[in-house]
């Protein structure tokens, strides 16, 4: 989960990250291909690359610069800045179109106070609008994070958001448990 | 309605995921048979003669593309490709979530078949928490020893490793998909050369979608004469199909290639939902040709027929479009989409898709012409099959089949908002 602006974790990668990142790139066939999976470690640690990740990234993997920054800005998961705490991906693509995503994204807005695309001024949730998440069959949907939720209502919108506002995330359709 | 469970055996099933649960039902039986006492050879033939076709929206016969690596290479790399991200698409998300261990399984019976010893399974970034599920199996499978050095006593070793993408549609495309693994930005490379030749890192490289790895060890244990019996002569087997839209029963099926549309919607989709009338259907993902309902009507869901009827079957991505909904707002829609995921490299699809949206747009804001739907046609004239790679053809496909097939829907709102002024606001919602 993303952290909250106000709550930023010091802004450079730790020393797990770093072991993380050495593991990656002695796995990789060699360390550029493992660029991906190293930003996603940093991500996982902080929400966003700050300069300080560039640098490791630029320093370990022996890639430049200016790659970092290339892959960086071309996949719109990544992030280079500090994110809200919850933000709320809505797929507006045509399945869930049909099935009524507008109506959602509508009652978001006026249950945050923001349009599509901002952020609410505590800096605790960011609405989004995002295109297909592969659960076309389940929408409306939207992604917070690692979890997905389906089948949206109103309602069920409302129960989602008094959850995070009192701190939980609450089951989403997509969460199982994982042990064999 | 007969069944068939050649990949659904184990869906909404909720240990289905598990390895033992998957070994009790055969699974890894295939995997010994193959190390057992075939050689790579045999097992390129035996799904050649399967007819087995990639099922990430081309088609084209798994065993031949396998038969593309040099027979001299010395590194040949594997790549799954589930990025899966063509809107209306989601069975590969079925398969890696319910059953992960059969993709797993085909993944080593297809690695040994061209010889690598190091495969990548592509997870589209937004699937956060089937990259964990996949990655539980892939450890567990190491643990049983069927992957890692010297598999079952073999001598033939495999590494798997379990990317995650980052949100991007392009990167499903096989190089797209090669170049991001590199560590750069997903943008495709001109083919030739074909991946099989030189592909991740210059080294002959083969791309095959989830399901159609997944099928292996079905055509492996029971033979390419049984996975031949079903589906039609030219399209064999059985396919999965996602459908989303207002019908009874939306979900994933799998069904024989070559099934009537009109059985499929009545008998397993339960028709439309009560107050809703079919209008159109989308057979394979949104970057294929709309139909209308009287045309879908008469069709039958295998590659052949569906080609005939002027559209693709893809990805099995059906959606399914009610009397209820507006096709212009629609196709903004998808223009948006695919005006978002070009990556920029070619003109014609960078420049193309941002005058689709533009002129779309236009049309719902009250200042279309009709001059704006001939320009529109002339602006998809400019686009197809002058690009890199397909993503500027798979704007035009649903494009043009939109004006074609309801071109009426598009003139009357030509008119209508040149009297009642633009519309901003979609119906159900929002602002634009
Ligand atoms: C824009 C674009 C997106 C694609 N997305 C996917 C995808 O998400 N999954 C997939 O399997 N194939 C996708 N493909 C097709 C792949 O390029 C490739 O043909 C396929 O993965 C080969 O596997 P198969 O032979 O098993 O079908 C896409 C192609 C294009 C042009
Ligand atoms: S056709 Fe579009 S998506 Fe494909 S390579 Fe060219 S610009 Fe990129
Ligand atoms: S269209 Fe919304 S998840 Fe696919």
């Amino acid at each position: 989960m993303n952290k909250p602006v106000s709550d930023q974790k010091p802004l450079t990668p730790g020393e797990d990250t770093a072991a993380r990142i050495d593991e990656l790139a002695a796995r990789y066939p060699n360390p550029a291909s493992a660029l991906m999976p190293c930003i996603w470690a940093i991500m996982d640690e902080l929400g966003h690359v700050p300069p300080a990740g560039v640098d490791l990234l630029v320093a370990k993997l022996g890639v430049t610069r200016a790659r970092v920054h290339e892959v960086l800005s071309f996949y719109t998961m990544y992030r280079t800045e500090p994110q809200a705490e919850y933000v709320l991906q809505v797929c507006h693509n045509i399945s869930c179109h049909i099935m009524g995503a507008r109506g959602i994204i509508a009652h978001l807005e006026k249950k945050l106070g923001i349009r599509l695309g901002e952020t609410t001024p505590d800096g605790k949730f960011a609405l989004e609008g995002v295109e297909c998440l592969g659960a076309c069959g389940m929408g409306p949907c939207l992604q917070l994070g690692k979890h997905l939720y389906e089948h949206l209502t109103p309602a069920k919108v409302d129960d989602l958001l008094d959850s995070l506002r009192r701190g939980e995330v609450p089951r989403a359709d997509t969460d199982r448990e994982l042990e064999a | 309605m007969k069944e068939y469970k050649i990949l659904s055996a184990r869906f909404e099933r909720p240990d289905g995921h598990k390895l033992s649960v998957y070994e009790q039902e055969g699974g890894y039986q295939a995997l010994r048979k193959v190390l057992g006492g075939m050689d790579a050879a045999a097992v390129r033939e035996t799904v050649k003669a399967s007819g087995l076709r990639g099922r990430g929206g081309a088609g084209f016969p798994t065993g031949v593309k396998w038969g593309f690596v040099p027979q001299d290479a010395q590194e040949v790399y594997f790549f799954v490709n589930a990025d899966e991200s063509e809107p209306g698409t989601f069975k590969d998300r079925f398969l890696l979530d319910y059953d992960p261990h059969q993709t797993i399984e085909g993944t080593i019976i297809s690695c040994f078949a061209v010889r690598a010893h190091l495969a990548f399974i592509y997870i589209r970034g937004e699937f956060g928490w089937l990259v964990d599920r996949v990655q539980t199996a892939v450890d567990e499978a190491y643990a049983a020893g069927y992957l890692g050095k010297d598999i079952l006593g073999s001598g033939f070793d495999l590494d798997i490793i379990v990317h995650k993408g980052a949100g991007a549609y392009i990167c499903g495309e096989e190089t797209g998909l090669i170049n991001s693994v590199e560590g750069r930005k997903g943008q495709p490379s001109i083919k030739p050369p074909f991946p099989a030749v030189a592909g991740f890192l210059g080294k002959p490289t083969i791309v095959n979608n989830v399901e159609s790895v997944a099928t292996v060890p079905w055509v492996i244990n029971n033979g390419p004469e049984a996975y031949k019996a079903i589906g039609t002569e030219k399209s064999p087997g059985t396919k999965l199909f996602s459908v989303s839209g207002p019908v009874k029963r939306p979900g994933v099926y799998e069904i024989p290639l070559g099934l009537p549309f009109r059985e499929f919607f009545q008998d397993y989709l339960g028709g439309m939902v009560e107050g809703e009338e079919l209008k159109a259907v989308i057979v394979g993902g949104s970057s294929v040709p709309v139909l209308p309902a009287a045309e879908v009507m008469n069709v039958n869901l295998d590659y052949e027929s569906l080609q005939q009827a002027g559209t693709m079957l893809g990805s099995g991505g059906m959606i399914v479009i009610p009397e209820s909904c507006d096709m212009v707002e629609l196709i903004q829609v998808l223009m948006h989409f695919y005006y978002d995921e070009s990556c920029g490299q070619c003109t014609p699809c960078r420049e193309g898709t941002g005058w689709l949206h533009k002129l779309v747009k236009k049309l719902r804001g009250g200042e279309g012409t009709p001059a704006d739907l001939e320009l529109l046609e002339h602006v998809c004239g400019g686009m197809a099959g002058l690009t890199i790679c397909p993503l500027a053809d798979a704007a035009v496909m649903p494009m043009r089949s939109f004006l074609g097939k309801f071109r009426p829907e598009f003139e009357a709102l030509i008119q209508e908002t040149a009297t009642t002024g633009p519309r901003t606001r979609w119906p159900r919602g929002e602002q634009e």
